[in-house]
């Protein structure tokens, strides 16, 4: 098992190495820079525009700054915003915690739905149940997240006023957020109210959020445990007499699993992307937003570092999965 | 850090239980997030808005609701008939914000003064790269660099600068948000402790309104200054709840979640209109866009070619089509609402008969030209493209082909001042300080005409600039209008642009919002507001 995890960290550092490339590439091949937008249209003198350009350290080759980055970076420094002069780690840190906040009750969201779903259709294939919800799926899975965003924002807190339109928690409310998630904070600030504020203002983010990555779990949940269920020891164990329940729930769904886990990680790739809509809807405080503003202010230091941030999370992300994918499938912790 | 924040919440707390619970609080939904608390390094409108026009205060102020100067924390200022000498008398007794991170011993004096540009102007200032790499774009793109000689303190309520040659507008230029006062006992006690960068963080200034907490990209929240020297706020709270999208700024609105908003979409405006709770208020906003020919180019050097281009655009339907009917038909490059608009202008009628002929006369045959189209939405413009659009139809109906173009917008600004530009550019100004020079001098004078400049049109008219120098150089408002008036003669003859529009402005609010003041200047500001319980 260690030779197993050793391995996949080593697979860490060229990765890292690529993401570092590309992050520090992207920004740059975008046309426009900082410094064009920043003198909008009063518009600057090519000799205002050299020197603005090298005070921020943008006039020297390319790959010398790329090697100074990979240098600070090495040394724990991920560079400051060119707009707002904070550390890039600074910001990514104080915002983190809301897209955490966001995802994770999004991937809870689209994983209680989603796996029982999958499973009952799968085992009603054919009935109107599986066609009605995997044509729902499908079309979850299509949904473009801006638009359905605004929808049901105009319908539930417009219309119905169900909902509060954006944000984090009503803006009466002001405590101390120590741990930067909104739901604990607001246990924690002891204000009456302050949870179920933080909370209502989490739900419609979070089913746009789950939206993709609900359709996708169950449909994958499906087909995995439609595989299963024609399986030799499923019939083997249904001929031994054991009851529906035991032979769906033990036998089929803990194989049926497998590849269901192995979605489920890589959702949060899918998570970060749809985050960036959605935050940007919803007015979430978190790094989707966050990025979006900085690339369209060519915010280099904040992209080049943030994207390596972001990236370095689904990177981790995807290391735990693997490694619960060893330790529900001993063949491949074996191999 | 994590403690400071605690604190401050709980003096906040504190503040709102010894307060009562009858705080009058403001939600206002602003655009986007600030890039920083201190005015000097930025340009854009939303950091201002949350800094300037709320924490900080100016030797002079725009009078609410218009561009003409009133006193700021100057109470009063003498101009020596060179034109060189401006002396200011400060307001007795100002004091800096108490916030919990600073506690000022001292009231406003000389220094501070001093200090505020200073720190812009001269590298050599220990303040001047309190972050390395800042530079303080408005300070040089205004020019003060080369306009300001020196700046003396005469004695403690008294400062005195000393300009370099008469320059008119400089006056207008110290109301701008970049020339805010800001205290030198705080940047000082910032240096000593070396933690130089919380200036752009906690900021401290003599405004209507103390900063209490920025929540990155979500929430500002201010409390009503109670030292401030002007008229005291009426409410006790101010909170900018950051909400980018238009359409979800209008849903919050519309659900009482904020009870005022900035930049509506255009098409929202007609159902914020309808709703009872709501009330509209619209003011013409003092811009203006335009389509600049490149005058270097042939056949758009010739006037008379422009002259029959511009007659064959009907920006009429433009105003109907692009911005509902809510703005007004440019003839001049400055707002009507400036002075020194110049109304005995007759402009040109729409008449592409007239537009064919004078083609004709001038030899131009089976024209194809290009229309640049920006990719972005401004305030003086909401659909460049449908715009472009609109000129091709109309260009076609004379025999002339347009192809529209496009690139990124930082590259669009950039390309667009290209000496050897192919085609003519749709762009758009704001002004920055009401000053009719602001607009003139910086988008159609020969100093903006080169590689780089503002002048779109690279249209450099020596009798135009004479005049723009020349009213420059005078105080007298009288003698400015009269050079300004005849400046806009020779642009209309001249016709270096189309003058498309000047577009109208609006900003919906609940009808428990009172005292709100639109500036035309395009910030806002909350320190007139009051709010129905």
């Amino acid at each position: 098992m260690i030779k197993f995890i050793l391995g996949r960290l080593a697979y860490l550092i060229p990765t890292f190495i690529g993401i570092t490339i590309v992050a520090f590439g992207f920004v740059r091949v975008l046309p426009g820079d900082p410094v064009l937008l920043m003198a909008g249209e009063r518009g600057m003198t090519p000799e205002h525009y050299q020197d603005m350009m090298a005070r921020l350290g943008f006039d020297r080759p390319v790959w010398q700054q790329y090697l100074e980055y990979l240098w600070r970076l090495l040394h724990g420094d991920f560079g400051n915003s060119i707009v707002t002069k904070q550390p890039v780690l600074h910001d990514f840190l104080t915002l983190f915690p809301a897209t955490l906040e966001l995802a994770f009750c999004a991937i809870l969201i689209a994983i209680a739905i989603g796996l029982p779903v999958g499973v009952l259709a799968a085992l009603k294939r054919g009935s109107w149940f599986d066609q009605v919800t995997m044509t729902v799926a499908l079309v979850g899975y299509s949904m473009p997240i801006f638009w359905w965003g605004l929808l049901l924002i105009i319908f539930f807190s417009g219309i119905l006023g169900w909902t509060p339109v954006s944000g984090r928690i009503s803006l009466m409310y002001y405590f101390p957020t120590p741990t930067g998630f909104m739901l604990i904070d607001s246990l924690l600030s002891g204000q009456k109210g302050a949870f179920s504020s933080a909370a209502s203002h989490l739900v419609l983010p979070a089913i746009v959020l789950a939206t993709v990555p609900l359709a996708v779990i169950a449909r994958q949940t499906r087909s995995a445990m439609l595989e299963v269920l024609g399986e030799d020891y499923v019939r083997t164990a249904r001929a031994k007499g054991l009851t529906p329940s035991r032979v769906v729930g033990i036998h089929a769904l803990r194989n049926a699993m497998i590849p269901v886990i192995t979605t489920i990680g890589l959702q949060v790739g899918v998570l970060m992307a749809g985050a960036i809509l959605t935050e940007s809807i919803f007015s979430w405080p978190g790094i989707g937003k966050w990025m979006v503003d900085s690339i369209s202010r060519r915010d280099y230091p904040v992209v080049q570092s943030g994207l390596l941030l972001i990236a370095g999370m689904v990177m981790i992300v995807n290391l735990v999965v693997d490694l619960l994918y060893g330790l529900i499938n001993p063949r491949i912790r074996h191999r | 850090m994590k403690l400071r924040t605690t604190l401050m919440a709980a003096s906040a707390v504190l503040a709102m239980l010894a307060g009562g619970v009858n705080a009058k609080t403001l939600v206002y939904c602003s655009e986007g997030s600030p890039e920083g608390f201190d005015p000097a390094p930025y340009t854009a409108g939303t950091t201002f808005d949350a800094s300037s026009r709320t924490i900080y205060s100016r030797l002079v102020e725009f009078k609410d609701g218009e561009t003409s100067l009133v006193p700021g924390l100057a109470d009063s200022w003498t101009v020596s008939p060179d034109g060189l000498e401006y002396t200011f008398k400060l307001h007795p007794g100002v004091k800096f914000q108490t916030t919990d991170y600073f506690t000022p011993t001292r009231a406003l004096n000389a220094d501070d003064v001093i200090f505020s540009f200073d720190r812009q102007g001269n590298a050599k200032n220990t303040f001047n790269q309190y972050v390395p790499g800042i530079s303080y774009e408005y300070y040089t793109s205004m020019g003060l660099d080369k306009t300001i000689k020196s700046i003396e303190k005469v004695d403690d309520l008294t400062v005195k600068f000393t300009l370099t040659a008469p320059n008119a507008p400089f006056l207008a230029d110290l109301g701008m948000d970049f020339a805010s006062i800001v205290s030198k006992e705080y940047a000082d006690k910032l240096l000593a402790d070396g933690k130089g960068a919380d200036f752009n963080n906690n900021p401290v200034g003599t405004g209507p309104f103390t900063f209490v907490a920025y929540q990155k990209d979500a929430v500002i929240r201010y409390k009503a200054n109670p030292d401030y020297f002007g008229t005291k706020p009426k409410i006790d709270d101010l909170v900018f709840a950051i909400t980018t999208d238009a359409a979800v700024r209008a849903q919050k609105l519309k659900a009482g979640e904020c009870q005022i908003m900035a930049y509506p979409a255009p098409a929202d405006i007609e159902a914020l209109k309808a709703d009872p709770s709501l009330t509209v208020i619209d003011q013409a906003g003092l811009n203006v866009a335009y389509l600049a020919y490149n005058t270097l180019v042939k056949p758009f050097d010739d006037a008379k070619v422009r002259q029959a281009l511009n007659m064959a655009i009907d920006k009429k339907a433009i105003i109907d089509a692009v911005f509902q009917g809510t703005g007004v038909v440019a003839k001049n490059p400055i707002p009507p609402t400036m002075w020194s608009y110049n109304n005995a202008v007759k402009d040109d009628a729409y008449d592409p008969a007239a537009a064919k002929k004078m083609l004709d006369a001038a030899g131009v045959k089976d024209l194809h030209m290009k229309i640049w189209a920006m990719p972005v939405q401004r305030p003086y413009m909401p659909n460049a493209r449908r715009t472009a659009e609109l000129m091709q139809a109309d260009l076609a109906k004379v025999g002339v082909t347009v192809e529209i173009v496009s690139y990124e917008w930082g590259e669009y600004l950039k390309k667009s001042t290209a000496m050897d530009r192919d085609g003519a550019v749709i762009l758009g100004w704001t002004g920055d300080n009401g000053d009719p020079d602001n607009f003139m001098n910086v988008l159609l004078s020969c100093q903006a005409a080169g590689e780089g400049g503002s002048n779109r049109a690279h249209w450099c008219d020596k009798d135009f600039s004479d005049l723009l120098s020349k009213a420059a150089a005078t105080s007298d408002v009288a003698e400015r209008t009269k050079l300004y008036e005849q400046a806009q003669v020779i642009f209309h003859e001249q016709a270096p642009w189309l003058a498309i529009d000047h577009s109208t402005v609006f900003m919906p609010m609940s009808k428990k919002v009172s005292g709100y003041v639109m500036n035309p200047l395009g910030t806002h500001a909350f320190g007139t507001v009051d709010i129905a319980e």
